[in-house]
């Protein structure tokens, strides 16, 4: 397999693609015909819980593996140096637009948020801009916005796009004007790395292929555990908790529904891979959008150990108003949407 | 010749020092291998990704973990 890919990378991701195809239209009649082979009842909750698991599992391991790949390649086009030199200079308002489109794409990992932060503070760009793009790479996460898209349909993929970008923006700007400079650790002012520029490899379309199966196997191989626990709580929900349970909870009508799902969010930690089967079930009960996104946002969006790290170059002042800001525009995404809908 | 692995902790820095550990040793190569996961002096490299790949004090590599046979002619490559 790895040889193949090595030798025909195009041909091998075309077969590798019907395959796709034919396994994914195949999905629901074989999830039926494996609940009907065993001794469970049509209709009762774990037979229903089951038949949840058994077609949501595979589904969403293929949607997965799909995007991860196409990621992986679109990823190879952007680079944190690049998307710094772009940044670099721009004022604050078309900066923080383009920072929160940037930290779409741009490879990211929670782990190089403080190498990052301090290259783009070192760099030039404002503290804002780039807080910008710290809220936008790991909230408008591509698995979580095409988990959505695959689960929900297009317009809640999009929604989810659109408010991520407008929270970005609309936070980093917020930061970005309160002038809190200060509130940097001093040591981060006083680093002068060599920037010496590393010459740039420019990678073939082969390359960009084989980039796309890398991601695949490193993604999905670290995110699959979190997708069976997040579809098998999602499968229990599906199956036992009453149709509407969610909505005295979670509703629209009720008024602290969504600050308590952003408080609940916030400690909680998990990729978007694992948090999307949760929400898919809660929608389904009677939880209403506009909380089930802020707290899925919450969930993805503001983690506790990404802050923890970031704490190492922001005094605490910072980290507050950090969370404050972007808590807050979640909390209001989460009313304007119960609103809307 | 000296490789520096540059990272504070992360899944990845940890492999890639492995990795090349186990390289020098079945290689027989003679390298001192050196974590660094002291913030401020990662970042005198420039590197906004880690882990970070140090020979002989030129970057060669980040934020990615490079195949075994393209480390094994960096570690070659000078000693």
């Amino acid at each position: 397999m790895k040889k193949l890919i090595e030798q025909h990378p195009i041909s091998t991701t075309v077969i590798l693609l019907i395959l796709w195809i034919a396994l994914y239209i195949a999905l629901q009649p074989l999830a039926d015909a494996v609940i009907s082979l065993t001794w469970l009842v049509p209709g009762e909750h774990l037979t229903e819980a089951l038949r949840f698991f058994v077609f949501e599992v595979p589904k969403v391991l293929l949607l997965l593996t799909l995007v991860v790949f196409a990621v992986g390649i679109v990823r190879t086009y952007f680079s944190p140096e690049r998307t710094r030199t772009l940044l670099g200079g721009k004022s604050l308002f078309v900066g923080n637009v383009l920072a929160s489109v940037l930290g779409i794409v741009t490879p990211f990992c929670s782990c190089s948020a403080i190498p990052l932060f301090i290259g783009f503070v070192e760099a030039g760009v404002p503290l804002g801009v780039t807080f910008s793009f710290l809220i936008a790479a790991p909230m408008i996460n591509e698995i979580a916005v095409v988990l959505l898209f695959g689960l929900f349909g297009w317009q809640t993929a999009l929604l989810y796009v659109s408010t991520g970008l407008l929270i970005a923006i609309t936070a980093g700007y917020v930061i970005g004007r309160l002038k809190v400079e200060c509130f940097v650790e001093d040591w981060v002012y006083q680093i002068h790395s060599n920037t010496a520029e590393m010459e740039e490899i420019i990678p073939s379309f082969r390359d960009r292929i084989q980039s796309g199966f890398e991601a695949v196997k490193e993604i999905v191989a670290k995110v699959w555990p979190f997708l069976l626990v997040g579809i098998g709580v999602g499968a229990g929900i599906h199956g036992y908790v009453p149709e509407n349970f969610m909505a005295s909870l979670m509703g629209k009508s009720v008024w602290w529904s969504v600050p308590v799902a952003v408080l609940i969010g916030v400690p909680l930690y998990s990729n978007a891979a694992g948090i999307i089967p949760i929400v898919h079930a809660l929608l389904e009960k009677g939880a209403s959008l506009g909380t089930t996104l802020a707290f899925m946002m919450a969930v993805i969006g503001l983690s506790l150990p990404e802050t923890i790290i970031l704490r190492k170059v922001l005094k605490m002042p910072l980290i507050f108003i950090f969370v404050g800001v972007v808590a807050t525009g979640i909390i209001m995404v989460g009313y304007v949407f119960n609103v809307v809908y | 010749m000296k490789i520096r692995v540059l990272g504070s902790g992360c899944a990845k820095c940890k492999t890639l020092e492995e990795r090349i550990r186990h390289l020098a040793e079945k290689h027989q190569l003679p390298i001192e291998v050196e974590k660094v996961t002291d913030l401020q002096e990662i970042m005198k490299y420039g590197i906004l990704m880690t882990p970070g790949l140090v020979i002989d004090g030129v970057v060669k590599s980040v934020g990615s973990i490079p195949k075994d046979d393209q480390l094994l002619t960096w570690m070659k490559g000078a000693s």
